[in-house]
């Protein structure tokens, strides 16, 4: 990686110790996250602020999980797992068959997708909300994987990714006389692969931040997601700072555990789906 | 014999257009169902009065009524204000941030891509609350900090103040939108033409000049990505009004985002709120063909 020697100007050096201030900086909110949900109710409210929790408490957590605060961070992963599931799978078909496939109206149908995704996706909020009250499908968790299933982005990455797939190959597969399913998961798929490990990535970070989509399709005490139930218990309690930032440990230590395993994947993943974007 | 061939070209023909819908069959319903028509529903119900209790075709009145409407207004500054401030700060930020990083060794460098994508990961919400309660105005860490250090004299509500609160917003805001912009500059940044870079170095060209003439056009498609997404993501703004001021104080922070949630949510005004929404869709797609013409033009 490393490409010459660098040389230490100090403008370099200056550079890299901003760098180094601002991360501390950037850091800072998960550390007062995790130390403040430890505190007790006079260090949360201290006015001048106790920077380490020297009797830490897991009181927050105990008055956390009285709510169902693990059936939260349980709906959320069902909502984004399904939702990546569903979004891989039609979208790595439909993207394969824009790129390789010719058939009527393909050249229409990816004009359509390629505009839609210009698209600010909040702006049919409204009309969604109304469609799933009528499918009877509002507060279930399907009102919000259903339409982040349905956002084009996917299908666009996708394609972009299938054309990559040699003619030969799939022309050699066809002559040893394999049908299309058989085509599409032994030669297809290995090539594609990577692109749908980007896609995955992509729509569960989406999905996972999608605070909007779930404030307004989920209503129940028992139905909401971590964030939701953070947020309700921000407005509820404003002022109990242990018990919110309780909630917002177990929201965020997870996704992170997750996201520091998994690093190289994420900013691979992120830049392809740019890239090919 | 002719026919014949014809006949099987047909059907040919027709097969593989049953396979490439068959193919396309799943991703399109998703994307008709829950895109496309909510779309079209969402154009048609802007030119009615929909709400609770009525549905009648009122053509643009929804329209006309926004350009009267003083918070519809104040909401469209705000919101411009945002975009027009995080914008530029974060392109900049994130490209010096990633051309100090991109040169340093694997482990560092991802060091310094983890720290600034967290705030994406860790989410909108538990991030928020925490800023709440450092800008909080009696137990805040903000507060005691700057009086500490002699800023400040007394406490300051900073959500709470017309003019602090919109900077509190942007500030959050900043630190939720860099993560991504850098992992792409670092990336874009490491893939220049190294020769290019050492064969102009040893042609005596400074450092600037490099940046300007060899590296600045190879990333240029990159910078226009991250503007157009920058730009959506700005616009867009959502969670942090509701969280930490409700649009408050005095609309000084209500946004179009909020503003629209307000008239359809709370006031069940779907047919205004939806013609908001259009107008929005409207204003974000002009940006970006703007920002697509401008980079088209620097590129040439």
């Amino acid at each position: 990686m490393q490409t010459s020697v660098q040389r230490l100007t100090p403008y370099r050096v200056a550079s890299v110790a901003l760098l180094v201030l601002l991360s501390l900086l950037f850091l800072f909110p998960m550390y007062w996250i995790l130390t403040g949900s430890v505190k007790d109710i006079q260090a949360v409210n201290a006015a001048s602020p106790v920077w380490f929790p020297l009797s830490p408490t897991l009181d927050n957590y105990q008055r956390l999980f009285d709510r169902p605060a693990m059936h939260w961070l349980w709906n959320t992963v069902f909502i984004c797992l399904t939702a990546m599931l569903l979004t891989c799978a039609s979208a790595s078909l439909a993207g394969y068959a824009l790129a390789k496939k010719r058939f009527r109206g393909r050249a229409f149908l990816f004009a359509v997708f390629i505009s839609a995704m210009a698209l600010p996706k909040q702006v049919i909020l409204i009309p969604l909300l109304k469609e799933m009250s009528f499918l009877r499908l509002h507060d279930t968790p399907w009102a919000v994987i259903l339409p982040t299933v349905g956002w084009p982005f996917g299908v666009f990455l996708m394609k972009q990714f299938s054309e990559n797939i040699p003619g030969s190959v799939l022309e050699a597969a066809r002559i040893d006389g394999a049908g299309e399913a058989m085509t599409f998961l032994k030669v297809v798929l290995p090539i594609i692969k990577p692109g749908i490990g980007a896609l995955a990535i992509f729509t569960f970070i989406t999905a996972w931040n999608d605070y909007f989509m779930q404030l307004i399709m989920l209503n129940s005490q028992a139905k909401l997601t971590i964030s939701l139930g953070i947020a309700k218990l921000q407005t509820e309690m404003s002022n109990d700072f242990g018990l919110i930032m309780a909630g917002a440990a177990l929201s965020a230590i997870p996704i992170t555990a997750v996201f520091l395993l998994f690093q190289q994947f994420f900013t691979r993943g992120i830049t392809m789906g740019a890239v090919k974007g | 014999m002719q026919t014949s061939q014809r006949t099987a070209l047909r059907a040919r023909e027709r097969r593989e257009n049953l396979i490439g819908y068959a193919y396309m069959a799943p991703a399109l319903v998703f994307f008709l169902g829950f895109v496309i028509f909510p779309m079209g529903m969402a154009l048609v119900t802007s030119l009615t009065d929909y709400s609770m209790d009525s549905f009648n075709f009122v053509g643009l009145a929804n329209y006309a009524r926004m350009l009267r409407d003083r918070v519809f207004g104040k909401a469209m500054v705000n919101t411009v204000l945002i975009v027009a401030v995080s914008v530029p700060a974060v392109t900049l930020f994130s490209l010096w941030a990633a051309s100090v990083v991109y040169k340093m060794r694997q482990r560092s460098s991802s060091f310094f891509r983890i720290v600034f994508y967290m705030p994406v990961v860790t989410g909108t919400v538990a991030v928020t609350v925490v800023w709440k309660w450092m800008f909080s105005r009696y137990n805040g860490l903000l507060n005691y900090v700057l009086r500490a250090l002699g800023v400040i004299g007394t406490n300051i509500s900073w959500l709470g103040d017309e003019a602090y609160a919109i900077w509190c917003i942007i500030l959050i805001l900043f630190t939720t939108s860099i993560g991504q912009p850098i992992v792409l500059y670092i990336s874009a940044l490491s893939n220049v033409d190294a020769s290019l870079v050492e064969a102009a170095e040893v042609d005596g060209a400074t450092h600037f000049k490099v940046f300007w003439k060899i590296k600045w056009p190879q990333i240029m498609n990159t910078t226009l990505y991250i503007l157009v997404i920058t730009t959506i993501n700005s616009f867009q703004i959502f969670a942090l009004i509701q969280l930490l001021t409700s649009g408050g104080p005095n609309n000084a922070t209500n946004t179009i985002m909020y503003n629209i949630y307000y008239h359809a949510f709370k006031l069940n005004e779907y047919g205004y709120g939806n013609a908001m929404g259009v107008v929005l869709a409207v204003v974000i797609g002009l940006f970006s063909v703007v920002q697509f013409r401008l980079a088209r033009a620097e590129r040439e």
